[in-house]
């Protein structure tokens, strides 16, 4: 007995709730903006400067609130402290000093002695305004060049609507995804710029799978309507959707739960991604496509129709 | 049609066997790992533990330092010749210095031509400015992060063994990258200061507390600090008798009091040197200057030659760490940190673990997913998935990559994105089977009809990864590089070796049915 999330044989019209979708996207596009510009991103350190200490209390559960009292009496402006993973440990994230770097070294040292004989330091992470500012560029500039290899990869190997519909569908998937955060406050971070690249490559992946579909059935199958060849692709690629996702996830709950700290809000801004590059490479990429006169465009090539359809 | 030619089955073979051994360093230790030809994975140092530390050298201190000699040797020279000038000046990087006699002209630009090809001069009537020009400022750059980065490597890994990274990067930049280290604090303290050592002999014509009240000192002497808290001053001469260039030796002792101390010794021409003014200054007392800091200024009691002794509010720690930066040498100019990134060992370790337990359970849950959704299909698909993740290990040993803790993570990602080309597969067989079509033709069909489906889509990830690597900063170039060797490995795994086994079981089995 196989194991089968979804039906062999579906015939669900997607493209009936295209116009669902498509406010919905819309919504979600406009409120991510919306958050985004209003609430703005709780940046970490490495793009905003400051001082991240990890450390881990050798005599058993952390004060969290003793400390709070002794590191708000340094004077060090706004402090974030925090549990991080096992109850022994805490992270504490203070912001960039006022001054040089010297500034910012002689917080660390501040901050340190604070926490006193009984916390060992596990981890100190401290980004000057100079570098943060560097990173945050680099940060911008691969997004937008891998969104840009990615668009012209498309258009080379299908048409221009295709790649339109992909990069939209990527657009909407990244700024979903920074709404999130803005929504969440989860910090955004370099390791969040890896997952939204790593969410680019997954969804657009997803896209081209059932793009490739479209475009051997727009040649199989001349005769059909668009939206019904369209819908027939994403019926026939649906099961292998959903078997990678559901794969692709189980890997990411893995590192989620049992990954240790440092990695879980990298997964579970990952595990948002492969819901949302799945739901935008049915809706949104697909949607869209839906709206251009693709068979004109479509040249024939001179590709033969696949043997299995003469058999 | 299902033939899988001979040379296809030699390669699947060699890679796989080349796999295994250069992933076997990895598992197994001490004799066994010598015959093996690979080496084990490069940890990265979030999980070895270590400090990663960008450094800026601060050219702005060298160029100030250069512009002050500079302005000295046209003070002397111009004297010699006989030009009157005046206010001999630095400002805005350059000296500036007012000739009074146009007539000057000729031989003040013939001293100045005698600086070298660094400075470049730039005249307003009879104002002129000397600054370094970009050739200038290019070599004095590369002069100097290169003499830190000497100084650097001695200070933190004196005896060779540590194996830090330091490396130029850009213009005025050093990365420190140093594995295993119990204590952050200490290599800071120990980058912290240039540690420019002098013996300079206390002027006794004005003391400190006059020199504070009237807002200067004699010519040719300075006010100095001194170095402990006591808020002391000493008025110094700027005339150096010996400095840290002509130390021989420097290490940690004991004064006569059984406080810590660092005891020195100088060679030939700062022995005869130290020799010839102690002797001259029997009872004065002289300075010993840190960095700018007076540490302390004994009497000279009598000629001193060879060596001596450092003493002051010293900690043993201290006295070492002294000693270490007095042998290797002063830095050129100060460093600045601008990036810290420092993991402890214990957290490096436990972060290996919680790795290597999610890549396990990973493993497992995605492994028994795809044998209950394909049955043998998907066992034999999990073959070719743990196929993948000992290429992975392999690639990443031989090709000495790092492998960091989003690394791990994109490990574990790719093994639940790698079955995507055997699902894409199956699928496509499982269709050719719905048309009716045998056994042979539909895997057949199902792998040629995937296949461009596959290289599109792990090429569009294979894009991302390679602006990650591109753009991305340490732990995260990391996870960029086991995407990125996920993605060819898995691409190899899913379509060679899946593909052969099944080959090889339909072979075997003669199967006419296949249920999918």
């Amino acid at each position: 007995m196989r194991l089968k999330l979804v039906p062999s044989d579906t015939s669900i019209d997607f493209l009936r709730h295209r116009r669902i979708a498509f406010v919905f996207s819309l919504l979600l596009v406009l409120s991510s903006i919306g958050l985004f510009l209003s609430k703005g991103l709780n940046l970490g350190i490495d793009f905003r400067g400051g001082i991240l200490i990890e450390a881990r209390n050798s005599t058993g559960p952390a004060d969290i609130s003793g400390l709070r009292r002794n590191l708000e009496s340094l004077g060090l402006g706004d402090i974030s402290l925090q549990g991080f993973g096992a109850e022994t440990d805490i992270l504490v994230r203070v912001q960039r000093q006022e001054g040089d770097e010297a500034a910012q070294i002689a917080a660390i040292h501040a901050i340190t002695a604070s926490l006193g004989e009984a916390y060992d330091v596990r981890r100190t992470e401290f980004v000057g305004p100079t570098v943060g500012a560097e990173l945050a560029e680099k940060g911008l500039l691969a997004v937008a060049c891998a969104l840009l290899a990615i668009m012209v990869y498309i258009w080379f190997r299908f048409e221009w609507q295709f790649s339109i519909a992909a990069i939209l569908a990527l657009a909407h998937d990244i700024f979903s995804t920074v709404g999130l955060f803005a929504l969440t406050s989860f910090e955004f971070n370099l390791a969040t710029v890896a997952a939204i690249l790593t969410i680019a490559g997954y969804s657009i992946n997803d896209t081209v799978v059932v793009f490739d579909r479209v475009r051997e059935n727009l040649r199989r199958y001349k005769s059909y309507e668009i939206t019904d060849i369209i819908n027939k692709s994403l019926n026939e690629t649906l099961s292998r959707t959903v078997m990678t996702s559901v794969t692709t996830l189980l890997a990411l709950g893995a590192i989620a739960v049992f990954g240790g700290a440092v990695l879980r809000d990298f997964a579970l801004a990952m595990i948002w991604g492969v819901v949302i590059g799945t739901y935008s490479s049915i809706f949104v990429a697909v949607g869209f496509l839906s709206r251009f006169d693709i068979r004109h465009q479509e040249p024939d090539d001179g590709v033969e129709v696949p043997e299995t359809e003469r058999s | 049609m299902l033939q899988f030619q001979l040379w296809k089955k030699l390669l699947v073979a060699v890679v796989l066997l080349g796999g295994v051994v250069y992933a076997l360093p990895n598992l197994v230790n001490g004799q066994a790992a010598s015959i093996l030809p690979g080496e084990k994975i490069n940890l990265g140092l979030d999980l070895r533990g270590g400090s990663h530390l960008l450094l800026r050298v601060d050219i702005d201190a060298v160029r100030q330092e250069r512009l002050d000699t500079i302005a000295d040797t046209i003070r002397q020279e111009f004297r010699g010749a006989k030009i009157r000038f005046s206010g001999l000046d630095l400002r805005d990087n350059s000296v500036v210095v007012k000739l009074r006699d146009a007539s000057d002209a000729d031989a003040a630009q013939s001293i100045i031509n005698g600086l070298g090809q660094g400075v470049s001069l730039t005249r307003d009537n009879d104002i002129y400015r000397i600054a370094f020009n970009d050739a200038g400022m290019m070599e004095m750059q590369t002069q100097t992060v290169q003499q830190s980065i000497e100084i650097i490597r001695r200070r933190l890994d004196p005896k060779g063994t540590k194996e830090p990274v330091i490396q130029r990067q850009g213009l005025d930049r050093v990365l420190v990258q140093l594995p295993g280290v119990d204590d952050p604090e200490a290599v800071k303290r120990l980058l912290g200061r240039t540690a420019k050592l002098t013996f300079q002999l206390v002027d006794s014509r004005m003391t400190a507390a006059e020199a504070i009240d009237r807002g200067r000192t004699p010519p040719g002497t300075a006010l100095l600090r001194s170095a402990s808290d006591y808020g002391r001053s000493y008025v110094v001469e700027k005339r150096v008798m010996v400095s840290g260039e002509m130390l021989d030796s420097a290490s940690a002792g004991i004064d006569q009091n059984n406080r810590p101390a660092v005891n020195f010794a100088l060679n030939t021409v700062g022995a005869r040197k130290f020799g010839k003014v102690t002797g001259d200054n029997i009872g004065r007392p002289f300075a010993i200057v840190l960095d700018g800091k007076v540490v302390s200024a004994p009497v000279i009691q009598s000629q001193i030659f060879g060596s001596g002794q450092i003493t002051g509010d010293f900690t043993v720690a201290e006295t070492n760490e002294l000693a270490l930066i007095l042998r290797a040498g002063a830095l050129p100019a100060p460093l600045i940190v601008m990036e810290e990134r420092s993991i402890g060992p214990g957290l490096g370790a436990d972060s290996v673990a919680a790795g290597e337990i999610a890549a396990v359970i990973g493993l497992v849950l995605v492994a028994a997913y795809m044998v209950a959704s394909y049955g043998l299909f998907g066992a034999l698909a999990d073959v070719a998935l743990v196929a993948n993740i000992v290429l992975i290990i392999a690639a990443l040993s031989a090709l000495q990559a790092t492998l960091t803790l989003p690394g791990i993570a994109g490990i574990v990602l790719t093994m639940g994105m790698a079955v995507d080309a055997n699902v894409l597969i199956f699928e496509r067989i499982r269709e050719e089977l719905a048309r009716g079509r045998s056994v042979l033709a539909a895997i057949d069909g199902g792998y040629q009809r995937a296949l461009s489906t596959i290289v599109d889509s792990n090429l569009t990830t294979l894009f991302a990864a390679l602006f990650l690597y591109i753009f991305g900063s340490g732990p995260i170039k990391g996870f960029a590089v086991t995407l990125a060797i996920g993605i060819v490995t898995s691409l190899f795994t899913a379509v060679m070796v899946t593909r052969l086994l099944i080959i090889l079981w339909v072979e075997r089995k003669r199967a006419s049915k296949i249920i999918l």
